[in-house]
């Protein structure tokens, strides 16, 4: 045994280098992620909605080595919206955030250019339903995804017992839960609504359609306003309402429907229609499968005789509101790889399937092939409930949004004033004639496109 | 000592020539010295804090308001003139100016009214109603709100229910302008009201005795007393209670965005949701800067003449 023992300067070298050797080779020995990848994504209405998301993060975490950090951001009180705002001031946060229908075009010039990204999408699942194309390009550049989360359509939802028995309309019959359509569907027009209307009014069940300024109500009447064909606004965002011949036969059939409604609709927001099929007191609302969902959870009387069925047609076709939300990326963010890698991935096929799944139903994939998952026919009862509420190819329908074609910048200012809702309860209930109305919405537009 | 408040110990005659470096730290140690600069170093965060949160945010509006769509060009007061051609905007102001000044001379009204009763309640009974009537102010008026809500419901109202059962029509509390109108001023007199009470029964408790007692022996009737008496010596409580109320109440924004939403028609809008709506909503935030903007030279003119009128009666009383 020598003498010479370990000495205290041998030892913090020792000490020192093992640390230093140990730090350097960590990350390779253990593959600990170096990137952390933020996302704000909506915080879905279905309680099981946001679990699909975070366990499709957490799969791709995993895969990716990438650390992956999931917030879910209520849009209650439009928390939501707030932040984005927010972060675009501040020029920091998430790098990848859900964008409701409108804001990806407000936010165009600090978003990443996606191109790349739904070139590989579109080329492997086919085209992208065009209302969500016309809100997600600016410039011919796409500058968000269409997401799946979050994205509803807003079809005709109505009891089958209370149609039939005060309009003889069987929804169910017209469009069964199979691909064709039913004995009457052709004659699922405006005209053959009105009447319906009239009936289930008249036998105190009058259609639970709102006229506020919430979004339910500028949807559907956009879509209404669609089929005629009667335009608000044209595609440079300029005014078409006097002399539009279109826009006012529709008016004139929207004052006409409001004589059928409930007198409080002009009050209602995007709960009140949920309410009124759910207890009963309406035989028809145009909603997403969520008041459906509600009243089964809560076993509703009458929850097994709704039934989700295509909006009337207009003389210029058939039209279904459509609300999408979208997956941006913030160009300020560091990951912008992997973060379009991440989304990329939440589009895949299987992925936005395990999303619909999740929110039984409510979430629409934005690929048109995509519209044949198995849960729209597997979920009741009654069964197939839900089946209709993808556009199908024998719906003969298209998606719209409100004030579409107008650039989103200028259609979104119309939009959130319910400008179309507005026109028809100054008629209705603010005593104007349509000339005064018509004529009214014409110069509000126009502020709109200025400055 | 000076009268600037610096220490003159050495005077320029008898001081033996300083090095360079011995004058810089002399000339430092007097500024150090000096009343105005320790003034100054103790109200620097006060200063910092109203810069940063006050001067600074209400000075990016101003310059917000004045830029385009896409905040990528300089205007000027383009979104001010747009605004005022908008027929909805000329409503809003109105609206809004309506709102206000009814819900304060309401609750300046109510919370007169309680005060003088509580006023004369024995102390010991007091504090109970004191306690109960405060309470619509101290719950968080967004929920205070959905209760109201609730009650409003287009469909399943409370109130209705109850007018109902009395044999009186159902009221559509939120679905035409001016029951909407009322039942949003409802609301904010509900939940203000409290506030001009508790201030009002501080200002009554200061009123001296005496002069009541002076007043009775020259015969004076309880509405001279209350004339006479109470009135001139509550204003400038009066004023500075309408004042800060108007403020608030021009500012409102939870009490509409939860009843009505700025509906039917925008005809219950406010200044500040119409500025949500455009400004974030519909993404235009240099509008939405200018819409909240107008209510600075409505408030400032209230303020002035409120002011004004406080400061001439200090005067003299002084």
């Amino acid at each position: 045994m020598t003498k010479e023992g370990l000495s205290r300067r041998k030892a913090l070298k020792a000490g020192l280098g093992g640390v230093a050797a140990s730090a350097l080779a960590a990350p390779y020995v253990h593959g600990q992620p170096r990137v952390t990848l933020r996302c704000g994504f909506w915080d879905h209405w279905v309680p099981a909605g946001n679990g699909a998301l975070r366990e499709l993060c957490a799969e791709f975490a995993q895969r990716e080595r990438v650390d992956v950090q999931v917030d879910f951001i209520t849009s209650v009180g439009r928390q939501n919206e707030l932040t984005i705002a927010a972060q675009a001031q501040s020029k920091s946060g998430h790098d990848i955030l859900s964008f409701p229908t409108w804001f990806p075009a407000a936010y165009a010039d600090q978003l990443v250019p996606v191109d790349d990204l739904m070139g590989r999408l579109i080329a492997k699942y086919g085209p992208v339903m065009p209302a969500a194309e016309y809100l997600a390009k600016r410039e011919n550049r796409w500058i968000a995804i269409p997401a799946v989360s979050g994205t509803q359509m807003k079809p005709s939802l109505g009891r089958i017992d209370l149609l039939k028995q005060h309009a003889r309309i069987d929804p169910r019959e017209m469009w069964p839960a199979e691909d064709r359509a039913g004995p009457g569907a052709e004659n699922w027009t405006w005209d053959t609504f009105l009447v319906a209307a009239d009936k289930c009014h008249a036998a105190g069940v009058p259609f639970g359609l709102p006229m506020g300024t919430f979004s339910d109500a500028v949807d559907w009447v956009g879509a209404l306003f669609a089929s005629f064909g009667a335009s608000m606004l044209d595609a440079e965002g300029k005014p078409t309402v006097v002399g539009n011949q279109k826009l006012r036969a529709a008016v004139d059939y929207m004052v006409r429907l409001a004589r059928f409604l409930p007198p409080d609709v002009w009050a209602w927001d995007d709960a009140s229609n949920n309410r009124a099929i759910q207890g009963g007191r309406s035989a028809l609302i145009f909603n997403p499968p969520s008041a459906y969902a509600v009243a089964r959870r809560d076993n509703m009387a009458g929850f097994d005789q709704q039934w989700t069925f295509p909006m009337p047609a207009g003389p210029e076709g058939r039209f279904v509101p459509y609300l999408p939300y979208f997956w941006g990326i913030w160009n300020f963010s560091r990951n912008i790889p992997q973060a379009k890698a991440l989304l990329e991935f939440l589009s895949q096929r299987e992925s936005a399937e395990k999303q619909t799944s999740t929110s039984a139903g409510y979430d629409i994939p934005p690929f048109l092939s995509m519209n044949d998952f198995a849960v729209w026919k597997n979920e009741g009862p009654p069964a197939g409930v839900v089946y209709n509420y993808p556009l199908k190819p024998h719906h003969n329908a298209r998606a719209t949004v409100a004030f579409a074609p107008a650039p989103p910048e200028i259609a979104v200012q119309a939009y959130t004033q319910g400008l179309n809702t507005g026109l028809i309860a100054r008629i209705a209930q603010g005593g104007m004639t349509v000339d005064q109305a018509l004529a009214w919405a014409e110069r509000e537009l126009r502020t709109f496109a200025r400055g | 000592m000076a009268p600037d408040g610096t220490a003159r110990v050495l005077e320029a005659g008898t001081v033996p020539r300083a090095t360079g470096r011995s004058v810089r730290v002399s000339s430092l140690r007097r500024l150090a010295r000096r009343r105005s600069t320790i003034a100054f170093v103790m109200t620097l965060p006060l200063i910092l804090v109203i810069a940063g949160l006050v001067a600074w945010p209400a000075a990016w509006a101003i310059y917000l308001s004045t830029l385009n769509r896409r905040m990528t060009a300089n205007i000027g007061l383009d979104n001010y003139l747009i605004l005022l051609e908008s027929e909805s905007f000329r409503m809003i102001i109105w609206q809004s100016c309506f709102f206000a000044i009814t819900a304060v001379l309401l609750k300046a009204l109510i919370g007169f009214w309680l005060a003088h009763m509580l006023h004369h309640i024995p102390t010991r009974g007091q504090r109970k109603w004191r306690g109960m009537l405060l309470i619509p102010w101290v719950i968080p008026p967004a929920l205070s709100t959905l209760g109201w809500w609730w009650m409003f419901d287009p469909s399943y109202s409370s109130i209705n229910w109850l007018i109902n059962v009395f044999g009186f029509p159902s009221i559509p509390w939120l679905g035409t302008p001016w029951w909407a109108r009322i039942a949003v001023i409802m609301v904010n007199v509900w939940y203000g009201a409290p506030f001009f009470m508790i201030m009002y029964l501080a200002a009554l408790k200061s009123v001296p005795e005496q002069l009541y007692e002076a007043a009775a022996i020259d015969g004076a009737t309880s509405w001279q007393k209350l004339r006479f008496i109470t009135l001139p010596m509550m204003r400038n409580i009066i004023s500075i209670t309408v004042l800060f109320s108007l403020i608030v109440t021009f500012a409102n924004y939870d009490i509409v965005r939860v009843l009505t939403n700025g509906g039917p028609r925008d005809t219950t809008h406010l200044f500040a949701t119409y500025a949500f709506q455009v400004g974030i909503l519909s993404g235009n935030l240099p509008r939405g800067a200018a819409v909240s903007l107008f209510m600075l030279p409505i408030l400032a003119v209230a303020a002035f003449f409120i002011l004004r009128g406080v400061t001439r009666r200090v005067k003299e009383v002084g």
